[in-house]
């Protein structure tokens, strides 16, 4: 026993201090781990999830979330909106992280370069709003036609396409950051790839970048609203996808948030951890080929399925950690309507399975298309663990319920967009996240000229009812015309919707005013603070 | 190295899907733009013949994953680290092969031979996987049992960051030199020199130690080039587990993404690597046994 004790203190010293403490309340500094290293943290063309979770840190747009995620004045102090336009004011004591001030014209730079197709920014579309934008993004017209303009050094002004409701919560989006456009040009191809090669004008910037070991981010002392941030430090110090290794480090208190998924779910309940969970805001469905061909395009079949997916049976009994909703709607339960939630405003009809009236309409399927027998429908999915289950449940239930064959074909991430984009399938497991917090971002789907319509559906209806609330700003109008999508794609059965996603976490006790958000940089340790 | 080059070139190629696409989709304009910035536009035989032209100068190009980053840079951040994990990995699996296999070949069929040879099984077919989960649990306890924080339980940076990462690694290849250094001791035993110097009348121990361990390592020396390879390139599981920043993980997300530049780059230095481990051993195998030196 003292062999064992003073071997381990032999290790300890030899290996120098090592500092087991996730949070520290004197330093206010937290300990977290990156699911991966951040593949591209050029605010232009970020795209993923954890780049756009450090951007949302250290660096700022037009406006920003506060702490109870609302909208609130970010660079900009204030505006003005009209129908088709909008003008900022931007505060004069916004500054970079070299000491020179925000100016409007690092936003001009920085949106042109988002929408020039040279840069090939793969969220140029979130621009698209803006006068001008599509058209230079294709090719059609140079990027000074981009319908903004910067009056003077802290005046901006912006003109609309079409009125856009939706305008004022893009200008929170990671692609509408600015980037001034001196420095960008004096390190450009090497524009953020290390922590150098970059400006910062939020809360936090990055004060050390080892490649995927780590990333530390410490409070950025030019930051115009410094006196509200009350954490000095966020230190990434590692960088793992692997979701156990994350706990482990969770349990010997190096980090300080770790998410749980169905195998952690269950040795974080053993520790007495408190789980919290959180809706992330996507939505799973399977989604059916359109095609010429294709036997889904038989309505009675696809309704035939519908009645018989019990979406309880399946949140409850298959995926099994909480926090996930059962299906019932392509539009997600915490989408904003006019004055209260889309779906408590125009609830969505309820999924119950009718087995009888499954029979029936498969009958009728079978009638229509002149078959004794439905052939195998191929079913596409992921391979990640919940997409298999998903598809293995799917399998059993319509095999048992509707004596349907299904072939699942699970396929590695390029594998699966690559046969999507082919039409290589007759069903996919497919999801669907939200990319700014409007209910179009779910709404225009399907429509036929979206590219992410990988199954092509096409109904003259739906693409009409999508034109009536891009065209109006008036909120009742719009979220009628998404009220008209909901009915369609449950009567169409365009899609069958099978979950919310939700997620569990847990995080240290210590840390008050993190912030869960679906949109933007999530969590948000901006308002956040250790507590002694 | 030109064949390794030229099989993975079009293996990648034959694969569907491209580096460029994404979960949501890209105008048609935009996909145009990123293969012409990445000359993924032009027929594949120029870019075969681009990209070997490169490679001669040794500029293996961007990744597309990662796309502010030189594959030579990643590289040369990435490799040494899983370099110095595979070294104390394979000293591990070499001190560690090496005396097990001669303590069974000492204690043949009796009870040490029967516990080792038991574990050499279990160390050769239970996956990398299980053992890096067990091995970071096992450190998980430990530290919970003493209180504080003896090892870190991932991570990079310190020696003690690399004792247990090194110990799950070279596992694999402990028991198979272990199984390797039991056999030759069991042939060397019955050798006449052997005999001979139990005639001369030398000590158990020198006999043991300057003539059965000296010709008994030789096939384990032999083995040990290319496995010094696979555990170096191999390390994919341990770094992911261990969150250590080594390239096998950089190796095995490219293959995912497709990520051509980075696949290729890894899989040609991999090669070359692979080809100089078996060079070296070459070399040290003149060394030690003076019959094979190189004339």
């Amino acid at each position: 026993m003292n062999f064992f004790k003073s071997l381990a203190i032999a290790l300890l010293l030899f290996s120098g201090a090592i500092e087991a403490q996730s949070v520290d309340a004197t330093r206010q500094v937290v300990k977290i781990a990156l699911a991966q290293e951040p593949p591209q943290l050029n605010s232009m063309k970020a795209t993923d999830q954890v780049s756009i979770f450090v951007l949302g840190h250290v660096m700022e747009g037009l406006t920003r979330y506060d702490r109870r995620g609302n909208l609130a004045p970010g660079v900009a102090e204030r505006w003005a909106l009209s129908s088709t336009a909008a003008k900022f004011w931007l505060r004069k004591d916004a500054k970079w992280s070299n000491g020179d001030p925000v100016t409007a014209h690092d936003f001009v730079f920085s949106w042109r370069n988002a929408v020039d197709p040279k840069t090939a920014s793969e969220y140029a579309f979130i621009l698209y709003p803006v006068k001008n934008a599509e058209a230079i993004n294709q090719g059609n017209l140079p990027v000074t036609d981009l319908g903004i303009r910067a009056v003077d050094d802290h005046t901006l002004e912006v003109t609309l396409e079409r009125p856009t409701g939706y305008f004022m919560k893009l200008t929170a989006f990671v692609t509408t950051f600015p980037v001034q456009e001196r420095f960008y040009r004096s390190v450009e191809a090497s524009y953020a790839a290390d922590a150098g090669q970059m400006l910062y004008n939020g809360p936090f910037k990055i004060t050390d970048w080892v490649h995927s070991a780590s990333l530390k981010m410490q409070k950025n002392q030019t930051y115009w609203n410094r006196q509200t941030i009350q954490l000095n430090g966020i230190d990434a110090d590692y960088i793992t996808a692997d979701t156990r290794a994350r706990l482990n480090l969770f349990i010997d208190d190096e980090i300080a948030y770790t998410q749980l998924d169905g195998e952690t779910y269950k040795d974080a309940l053993k520790n007495q951890f408190r789980i919290r969970p959180f809706a992330t805001g996507s939505v799973y469905f399977l989604e059916y080929n359109y095609r010429p061909g294709r036997i889904t395009g038989n309505l009675k079949l696809r309704q035939a399925i519908q009645a018989a997916f019990d979406p309880d049976e399946f949140v409850n009994k298959v995926l099994q950690t909480p926090g996930n909703l059962p299906g019932a709607s392509l539009f997600p339960s915490w989408i904003k309507g006019v004055s209260k939630t889309f779906r408590e405003e125009f609830p969505a009809k309820v999924l119950r399975p009718d087995l009888e009236r499954a029979k029936r309409l498969l009958a009728e399927a079978k009638a229509e298309l002149g078959v004794e027998q439905i052939p195998p429908l191929v079913l596409l999915v992921s391979d990640s663990p919940t997409a298999t289950k998903q598809a293995e449940y799917t399998q059993g239930m319509l095999k048992t319920k509707l004596n349907l064959d299904i072939k699942i074909d699970v396929q590695t991430f390029k594998q699966r967009l690559a046969k999507m984009t082919e039409g290589d399938f007759d069903i996919v497991g497919a999801g669907w996240g939200p990319d700014f917090d409007d209910i179009m971002t779910f709404g225009d789907l399907f429509a036929s000229w979206n590219l992410n319509n990988r199954g092509r559906y096409n109904n003259p209806e739906y693409d009409r009812l999508v034109r009536v609330a891009m065209n109006s700003s008036d909120p009742a109008t719009r979220m009628e015309a998404m009220a008209g999508i909901q009915t369609l794609v449950h009567d169409d059965a365009i899609i069958l919707p099978m979950y919310e996603q939700g997620v569990i976490y847990i995080q240290h006790p210590k840390i008050k005013g993190l912030r869960r958000t679906v949109i933007g940089s999530d969590p948000d340790f901006t308002h956040a603070r250790i507590v002694p | 190295m030109w064949f390794i080059a030229t099989a993975t070139f079009l293996a990648m190629h034959a694969v569907p899907g491209d580096p460029l696409m994404n979960e949501k989709a890209t105008t048609a304009e935009i996909r145009e733009n990123l293969a012409r910035k990445y000359g993924l536009d032009r027929p594949l035989a120029e870019q075969y013949v681009i990209y070997l032209s490169n490679m001669i100068q040794g500029d293996f190009g961007i990744s597309f994953t990662q796309q502010n980053r030189r594959v030579n840079d990643i590289i040369k951040d990435h490799f040494p680290v899983s370099a110095a994990l595979g070294i104390l990995a394979i000293t591990f699996a070499a001190l560690g092969g090496i005396l097990w296999g001669a303590i069974t070949a000492l204690y043949r069929n009796q009870l040490p031979d029967i516990i080792i040879m038991f574990l050499v099984i279990l160390g050769i077919s239970v996956p990398s996987f299980v053992f890096a989960a067990l091995g970071q649990l096992l450190l998980v306890n430990l530290n919970q049992w003493f209180g504080t924080s003896i090892l870190p339980v991932a991570g990079w940076g310190t020696f003690s960051h690399m004792l247990m990462p090194s110990l799950v690694l070279g596992l694999g290849t402990m028991a198979l030199l272990t199984r390797l250094m039991r056999s030759s001791m069991l042939e060397v035993v019955n050798e006449d020199f052997i005999k001979t110097a139990k005639a001369k009348g030398l000590s158990p121990q020198r006999i043991f130690f300057k003539h059965q361990l000296r010709n008994a390592i030789l096939p384990v020396v032999t083995v040990l080039g290319p496995q010094i390879a696979a555990i170096t390139t191999g390390g994919f599981v341990v770094e992911l587990v261990f969150a250590i920043p080594g390239l096998g993980r950089y190796f095995v997300q490219a293959v995912q993404q497709l990520d051509y530049t980075v696949i290729m780059g890894t899989t040609v230095f991999y090669g070359a690597f692979l080809v100089l481990m078996v060079i070296l051993v070459d070399i040290i195998y003149g060394f030690i046994d003076p019959r094979v030196r190189l004339k």
